[in-house]
Formats: structure tokens, sequence, C-alpha cells
């Protein structure tokens, strides 16, 4: 039946927001549909610049240590990293929980805030979710290769060995790789998720053959019909809602690397907690170094707004008071717990000879997220880049300290201090070229900001807004 | 028009906005069509309503996927370390669900997240590698800033004039034949 006839006593009249009402856009200079299509397909479009081609070069020769390194380690032997009697676990680990943490801001930006119905997440969704997988594919490599014998890494899966014999579960290492092959392929299937409706935006905007094929099948014949939208939803809403107890649970797994065993400084609860807000710390870190240049290189300011920045910082600040307040009430359970062995690794970590390496994950992890409380500091870029450099340096720095617990055990004679080669150095630089790599070539063939999910926040989206098509005297 | 209807895939309306559309969707759920879609760049909150669609399904794979998951974790630990080759590790009990939970919880996530999204791709037909639709020239903007409505010619509710004056009444900006 059709009731659309308005009456006159039941005209809709829309007010005016008042003024003290009045949110930051999140979009700004109040741009349309047309121009955020046209701002985010133009990287993909266009021949990519200059400076582009220099990175990606640089990059690339910077990923060619990793391979190289690799080849060199498994020629000679663990014996050439810096491992020695009690430093059974070197930098290998170090890299491998510091990358796996990076990657945890893209799923509590893509998941928990979605969970949330924090819409400015929209706007860094999609590097942010890159950013994990690349992140997770970097730290991959370590556990694979820091294995000694690396054509034996396939034990790790659950296959019988030459003896028949199954990998054991018992084993804290075992479940570390389950949560991280289990990330890395939710993470996956979430960020293809996310895509398939902007690769049909891409699709529809392809002028060469090859472009138009290759997006047309990756966008597997996408329309942007409503029966699809609803169950496509529902869908992201659910895997939005799998991905938010992984995330928590992937860097529990981490820690229970450490915490599991009976060492002083490792065996304790505050492990879990402690190292998902560090991750989630390290990872915003690190989408503030990508995104604060990317924003203004591709000029997407009206896109990831000053405010996305802030609330970014404000993100920095919670997770790093929150690691602040990790690091002292370990100090103090160590001292209450009466337990003299835990109590003298504590105090080793902070006096001993690695005071220098405590020293800089304190102060670039506590100190410096507390300069966030002001907006002066939230609102310049410039300031909000180094200091999320200074973020990344002192959570690389966090589980140095935290490994090199290790360097001096329960024989005092068998205590060493440990110093990484060159091979250990050159391998972790190598994967940061890697990580580079991958994202600049996310960035030329993707579309680097959620195209679908930026338009569905805007006004022009409301039904219910003048921007949208409302009529005063409609329903 | 001159083509023959047995060709035309079905009648297409443009819109400007998404409240445009939304009262069109109202209009031709009112009609009691059952062939019909409407396409945006993005989802409209309340479209699901206005073209009286129910809740989706797709919940129902991510349950099957995850339970799935959760026993295959069990089953499998139970089987590789205390039936088919029991292996003693420092005085711990062959099986139990207390160790054996991180990864049975992971592989609760991975299958449910598998089941989730092949579950979407299942109801929503998907990939379909043709679509008549999609060789409309206007409709390449469906995914940019315009708003599509299609009546396909296969539903029973279809007449060429009747459903052409209904699409007229919802005021679109354009109206096309999609070729089959």
């Amino acid at each position: 039946m059709a009731t659309s006839e308005p009456t006159s006593t039941s005209t809709v009249q829309i007010p005016d927001t008042p003024k003290e009402l009045k949110r930051t856009p999140l979009v700004a200079n109040g741009r349309d549909l047309t121009w955020i299509t046209n701002q985010v397909a133009q990287f993909i479009e266009n021949k990519p610049p200059m400076w582009w081609w220099i990175a990606l070069v640089v990059s690339a020769l910077v990923m060619l240590l990793t391979p190289y390194y690799i080849a060199h380690l498994i020629g000679t032997g663990v014996g050439t990293w810096g491992l020695q009697n009690p430093v059974m676990w070197g930098w290998a680990i170090v890299n491998f929980v510091f990358w796996i943490g990076i990657g945890h801001a893209g799923t509590l930006i893509s998941a928990i805030l979605f969970l949330l119905n924090q819409k400015w997440r929209t706007s860094i969704n999609r590097a942010a979710e890159a950013m994990t997988i690349f992140a997770v594919m970097c730290a991959g490599i370590f556990p694979l290769i820091h294995v000694g014998r690396v054509w034996f890494a396939w034990w790790l899966f659950p296959l019988p060995n030459a003896n028949q014999i199954w990998p054991q579960f018992r084993s804290p290492l075992l479940w570390d790789v389950f949560a991280v092959s289990t990330y890395f392929t939710v993470s996956l299937l979430f960020w293809y998720t996310g895509l398939v409706p902007d690769l049909a935006t891409i699709r529809d905007r392809a002028k060469g053959g090859i472009a138009k094929f290759m997006y047309g099948v990756f966008s597997l014949g996408w329309t942007g019909s409503n029966r699809h939208w609803r169950n496509y939803e529902k869908a992201y809403l659910l895997l939005a809602g799998l991905s938010t107890p992984l995330v928590l649970s992937v860097h529990s797994i981490v820690s229970f690397d450490f915490a599991v065993s009976q060492l002083p400084g490792w065996h304790t609860t505050i492990f879990p907690p402690y190292f998902v807000a560090g991750a989630i710390f390290s990872g915003f870190g690190m989408v503030l170094t990508l995104l604060v240049p990317l924003r203004t290189i591709c000029k997407l300011e009206d896109l990831i707004t000053v405010k996305h920045v802030e609330l970014m910082c404000k993100v920095v600040l919670a997770t790093g008071t929150m690691v602040g307040y990790a690091y002292i009430m370990e100090f103090f359970i160590a001292y209450y717990g009466g337990n003299p062995y835990e109590l003298e690794a504590f105090i080793n970590r902070a006096f001993g000879p690695y005071w220098w390496a405590y020293l800089l994950m304190f102060s670039c992890n506590v100190i410096t997220p507390q300069f966030f409380w002001f907006k002066k500091f939230r609102t310049d870029m410039r300031i909000v880049f180094v200091l999320s450099i200074f973020v990344n340096i002192g959570m690389w720095f966090e589980r140095f300290v935290i490994v090199m617990t290790l360097h001096r055990d329960f024989i005092p004679a068998s205590w060493d201090y440990y110093t990484p080669t060159h091979v250990d150095v050159l391998t972790f630089v190598g994967t940061f070229g890697m990580f580079m790599t991958l994202f600049l070539l996310f960035m030329k063939f993707l579309p680097m900001i959620a195209i679908s999910e930026v338009k569905g926040v805007t006004p022009q989206a409301n039904p219910h807004h003048k921007l949208g098509g409302a009529k005063e005297g409609q329903h | 028009m001159q083509d023959q209807s047995e060709e035309i895939h079905g009648i297409l309306a443009e819109f400007d906005t998404p409240a445009d559309l939304m009262h069109a969707a109202e209009k031709v759920r009112d009609q009691g069509f059952t062939r019909w879609d409407v396409f945006s760049p993005f989802p409209i909150h309340g479209m699901d309503d206005a073209m009286g669609l129910k809740n989706s399904k797709v919940g129902w794979f991510t349950f099957v996927g995850g339970c799935t998951g959760f026993t295959t974790g069990l089953l499998m630990i139970w089987f590789m370390n205390a039936f088919d080759y029991a292996l003693i590790v420092g005085g711990k009990p062959f099986f139990s669900p207390i160790f054996s939970f991180p990864v049975a919880y992971e592989l609760t996530i991975l299958l449910g997240a598998i089941g989730t999204l092949l579950g979407m791709a299942f109801l929503n037909r998907l990939p379909r590698l043709h679509n008549p639709i999609l060789k409309n020239q206007s409709f390449k903007r469906a995914t940019d800033d315009k708003f599509f409505l299609l009546i396909e010619v296969s539903d029973a509710k279809y007449d060429q004039e009747e459903t052409k004056k209904l699409l007229e009444s919802t005021h679109p900006v354009k109206i096309e034949e999609v070729q089959e």
C-alpha cells in the first residue's frame, strides 16, 4: 500500500544542528562522493611519482639483505648470530614479538573500533590492516629461521615426523604457531572482504584491459546490490566480532612463550594484558609513522584529517600509560612477592649491564606518550611523527629488555653479556625493506583508503540528512 | 524502444541521492515485486526495511564453522598426543582441555572466519563473472556516486508499460532498459 502522501499535520522540519552539538566532520571541506572516489583512485590510475620509484628501489634493495643473511645463516649455522649460553633467544625472538605487536593496531582499528562504532576508523583502517598483514609476514620469518635446522621447520605443523611422532601441544611455542597463522589468515580474509567493494570501484573506472580484468576478477562481480550489502555487512560484523578475541589472544599467547616458563622475570601473570597493551601501543606508533607523511604526500588531508591523527595520539597516550603502569607493577610484584630471584631479575633488568636498554625503553614508552596530553603536540604533524618513531624504538627495546633477562641465569659462571653480530642486525634491517616494499606496492595497486566505508560516514550517505536527499515535509 | 522484450534483462532507474532511492524502494516493495534490487556505492542504513528484507543468514555459517573449529582442535590434540602416539612430556597429562584450549580457541576463530566468508559468498552467489547489468555504461557510477533500482523482466509482476510508469512516479533522473 502506498502511503507516501504527506499530510500537512505530519510535516517534518529538519532543523540545523545546534552549534555546541556539532562535531568536526570526518571528511573535511565537505568533499562529495565523487571527490572521494577520484582522490583515492588517482594514485592507482596515474603514473606513480618519482619519489615512489626511488622509495621502491631503495626498499627493495634493503629487503635483499634478509634473504642474503638467511642464506648465510643456513649455510653457516646459528653460531653466526650473537647467541651464546645462556642467551639462546636473541634478536630473532625480539624481532618476532616486535613485528607481531606492530600488526595489532591494524586489527584494533578494523575490528574493535568497528564494534565500538567509532566512525573515524574508516579513513585509516585499510592502510592499518595492510600494515598488519605485512608486519605479520615479517614476523613469521624469525621463528622459522630461529629453529636452527630450518629444513625441519615443518615439524611445527601438525604432521607426524619420520618416527611417526606428532608435535606436542603442551608447549606454548606450538600454541603460538596456531595463534600467528590464524591471525595472518583471518587478517587477510578480513582485509580482502573490506577490499571487494573498492576493487569494484576501481574496476568500473579502469581503462586498460589488464587492469579491468584483474580488478574484475578480484572484485568477484560485485555490483553494490543491497541484497549483497545485507549479507556483506553481517559478514563484516561477524569478522570484526571474531577478530576482536583473536587479536587479544594472539599477543596473550605470544606472551605465554615467556610467561609459561619457570624463569624469574618471565613467569608473571601480568604478561598477557601487558603484552596486548604494548602491542596496540607499538602498532599505533607505526600507523602514525606511516600515515602522517602519507596523508600529505598523497593529498589525503581531507580524509585523514587532523582529528584522526589526534584520536590516534590519544590511543597512544592511553596504551602507553597502561604499559608504564605494567612496568611499575612488575617491579612492585617482584618486591611484594618476596622471591629473591624474582627481585634480583628485576633489579638486574633496570640497573644491571643492560640499564641503558631499560632506560631507553622506559623513556620512549612511558615519557614520550605523555606529550600527547597537550592538543598543541597532538595537532603538530612533525612532532607526532617524531614521537611515533620514539614509540617504535621504545617498543623494540621493551622486547629486547625482556629477552635479555636470560643473560644472568642460575649459575653465575655462565653469566655473559650478549651482543648481536652484523648478521642479526642486517637480517632485521632487511625486514624493514620488505615491509616498506610491500606497503609501497599496496599503495600503487590497491585503494589505500576504504572508499565505500568513508562514503558511508559522510552526510551525503545519510538518507535523513539534507545532503542525502531528505526533503522537508517527507518522512 | 525497438528491442524485443526477451532480450531485455530489466528496467533500471537512476537516482541522485540515497533518500530518493529509499523512497523508490518503498514504493516497489509495496507493489509486491520479488525480482528487483537496489544498488548503491555504500550500504544505506534502513534500506533493508525499505526493501522488506529479513535478517541475513550469514551467522549460521559462522556458528557452524566455529563449532567445527573448536571440536577439530580438541579432537586433533587428543588424537595426536594421547591416542595415536602418547608422548610423555614433563609428567603432564596426555590430554587435558586446559592445554588444548589455546589451539582449539584459535581454530574456532579460524574456521568461524572462513565459514563467514564462504557463507557470505554463497548467499550472494559470488563470485559471479558475468552480469548483464555490468555492461550498462551509466551503471558504472553505481560504485561511485549514483544510486540505482533495477526491476528484472523475469519478475511475475513485470509489465512493460506499468512498471515503467511505476518507476517514473518515483522521480528518477533517468530510466533505461538493460540488455541481456
